[in-house]
């Protein structure tokens, strides 16, 4: 895991200041046009692609940020995922429901919190353990977790049944249950938080993270403070994916489920991180494109395809082998993720143009 | 205090069920340094086309020995098509590979022979039997039986057949086995294959106790603990470990559930494992590694 996240150090290269600059002025300008591009996307788009692609795509790009920076940036695999989603949820919820006069975003930033102090508890053994014994651990977490949101009431309110309707979503007299305002909401987390994730990973912070993932030990010689890097890791990555999964019940499924947390979740989060480039932001958002896309495309090539002659369930174990064979193909492929595979093909590009 | 033990008995005969999963893990994990969570889909596999083959009406044995055959095709097929080209990946990479093929295999076995639930009767009669006072059932027995053969074969194939010293050599240090002339890619398929096996075994004692299922795969997640109280090395560490987790899973079940509010076994295996961990940090029989700068 040693040569991640190196476009860190890129502005030390030997372009100079100037050329730092321009690309600097460049990089912000293209991000410009791109944030403009998606803020309008509602004006095109019609409510299907809003609800069933753009809005859980958004979505899982923030968890995979949040794992990012926990197993891209500071090395502490983790299985958790899905269980520090639920706590955002739940905590969001009860929030929401129990101190309505809080504002949207301080109820969710509040969510995130409480999921990131449940973080710091679940990082514990990461002082202690590490490698697989932690991705281990952090499936006792997961499974807690699960097990208490099925088990007490309390979190749902008392519910009878299992699953519980989201409370309604308004800011500053703004209804937000549209789904244009669902996705206009979700896009707006996801883009401060992208913003202080970015920064955070340039910081003091960051580079701290990354001592501790290329070698724990030699960090912890040369004066680290690898412990409080641990825990703080941990802190911030389950913040941002509690925020997740409180966007998650609320803006995507409108019910908060513990079951849409589970294992299953953690895994896909996992393998969006992996296949988009552990170290890199932008690789967040190309992988959680791979996760939320390909399982539509695939959908609809096969009832396009085979509809009605082939029996679903064989469709179903059918896409779920292709859907194997591609990330290993994948793994094997690009091993630094859809990130470095982008960046590749752009620095190709630009040498070909500037010849 | 019978009622005690009883609970405790039967909690150690079913943990033992977790360590002939957990086996197929360190076998794998030794020799590779993989953590292959195939593992469940590997015993689904075996389980499968075993049952499929005895619903055709073939004899015992031969389904067993072709459904051997099966498991070893698809050792060799995933050491050819996934690790060799991954070699030298970083672990995580690795394992998130070894799930990719337990899509692939979950999903082909479907395709190939049906998502349906088989009964699997090995012929062993599954009444309780008294022993000393305390109520065992048969089957737990011939299923802990199993598992001791099996840990004495791997034991004698390890340390005394020239495969089995190369296995351990590769395990050791994968480098220095290359350099001294040992076929690093025959032997993953070699042990691959011994996997294959286990999952054999195991698929079929899981498939009689609890039909032959989806939900098969799901043993990997209750063999988890088992591998980090044990450590991810030791054969003998599966079996302590499965024992540990059994017990304590059906001890928690009855004293611990009630003051909870029960099912208090999804998870408490896995704090279990941590408390382990936190006192040993390689698992008890695991070897620690040692960090050089």
């Amino acid at each position: 895991m040693s040569a991640i996240g190196t476009e860190t150090i890129e502005g030390f290269g030997p372009s100079g200041e100037t050329a730092q600059n321009t690309r600097d002025r460049l990089r912000a300008g293209s991000v410009g046009v791109l944030l403009a591009a998606l803020a309008s996307i509602p004006l095109v788009a019609n409510d299907y692609w809003l609800n069933a692609v753009l809005i859980p795509f958004l979505i899982m790009s923030l968890t995979a940020l949040g794992l990012n920076l926990l197993m891209g940036y500071a090395g502490q695999a983790s299985l958790g995922s899905g269980g520090f989603m639920s706590v955002g949820a739940y905590a969001t919820y009860n929030l929401l429901l129990r101190l309505p006069e809080l504002p949207l975003p301080v109820s969710l930033l509040l969510g995130g919190i409480i999921s990131g102090l449940v973080g710091i508890i679940a990082g514990l053994p990461s002082l202690r353990i590490k490698g697989f014994y932690l991705v281990a651990s952090t499936l006792a977490t997961q499974f807690l977790l699960e097990w208490l949101f099925n088990q007490y009431g309390w979190f749902s309110n008392y519910s009878t049944s299992s699953s519980i309707s989201a409370p309604r979503l308004a800011f500053l007299g703004h209804d937000l249950s549209s789904p244009t305002g669902r996705y206009l909401l979700t896009l707006a987390t996801v883009v401060v938080v992208t913003a202080v994730a970015a920064r955070l990973v340039r910081s003091q912070t960051g580079r701290t993270w990354m001592a501790i993932r290329d070698m724990d030990t030699a960090a912890s010689v040369i004066g680290i403070p690898v412990s409080a890097g641990k825990l703080k890791a941990f802190f911030v990555s389950s913040l941002v994916i509690g925020i997740a999964g409180a966007l998650w019940a609320f803006a995507y499924l409108g019910t908060v489920d513990a079951r849409s947390f589970n294992l299953d979740r953690s895994f896909q989060v996992m393998f969006a991180i992996i296949i988009g480039g552990m170290g890199s932001i932008r690789g967040n958002f190309l992988g959680a494109a791979f996760m939320i896309f390909l399982p539509i495309l695939l959908d609809h090539l096969g009832s396009g395809v085979f509809g009605g002659t082939v029996d679903p369930g064989q469709l179903e174990n059918f896409q779920k082998a292709l859907f194997g064979a591609l990330i290993v193909w994948f793994l094997i492929k690009e091993p630094r993720g859809l990130a470095a595979l982008l960046s590749r093909a752009w620095t190709q590009l630009v040498s070909r143009i500037n010849r | 205090m019978s009622f005690f033990i009883e609970t405790l008995v039967g909690g150690l005969l079913a943990g033992v069920m977790y360590s002939l999963v957990a086996i197929g893990f360190v076998l794998v994990f030794k020799a590779s340094g993989v953590f292959n969570f195939a593992q469940g889909s590997m015993v689904l596999c075996a389980a499968l086309t075993f049952v499929t083959l005895h619903d055709k009406g073939i004899d015992f044995w031969l389904a067993a020995l072709i459904t051997l055959a099966v498991m070893v095709l698809i050792a060799i097929a995933v050491e050819r098509v996934v690790l060799r080209p991954l070699v030298n990946r970083p672990q995580i990479t690795l394992f998130m590979a070894t799930l990719g093929v337990s899509f692939v295999i979950e999903g082909l076995a479907q395709i190939v022979m049906g998502a349906s639930v088989h009964e699997l009767d090995l012929g062993i009669v599954d009444t309780p039997i008294e022993i000393g006072g305390v109520q065992v059932s048969q089957f737990d027995l011939v299923a802990a039986g199993t598992a001791g053969i099996l840990v004495v074969a791997l034991s004698i194939f390890f340390n005394k057949t020239r495969v089995g010293i190369a296995l351990r050599a590769i395990a050791d240090d994968p480098q220095a086995a290359l350099s001294i002339g040992i076929r690093l890619q025959t032997l993953w398929q070699v042990v691959w294959g011994v996997a294959g096996f286990v999952s054999l075994v195991a698929g079929l004692l899981w498939g009689a106790r609890q039909g032959v299922q989806f939900a098969l795969t799901l043993v990997v997640l209750k063999a988890l603990p088992v591998l980090i109280i044990g450590g991810f090395t030791s054969i003998t560490g599966a079996i302590v470990g499965g024992l540990i987790v059994g017990a304590g899973d059906s001890l928690a079940e009855i004293y611990l559930g009630s003051l909870l509010g029960g099912s208090v076994s999804t998870w408490f295996s896995y704090v279990l494992a941590v408390a382990f961990l936190l006192v040993r940090p390689a698992g008890l029989f695991g070897e620690a590694p040692i960090e050089r700068i």
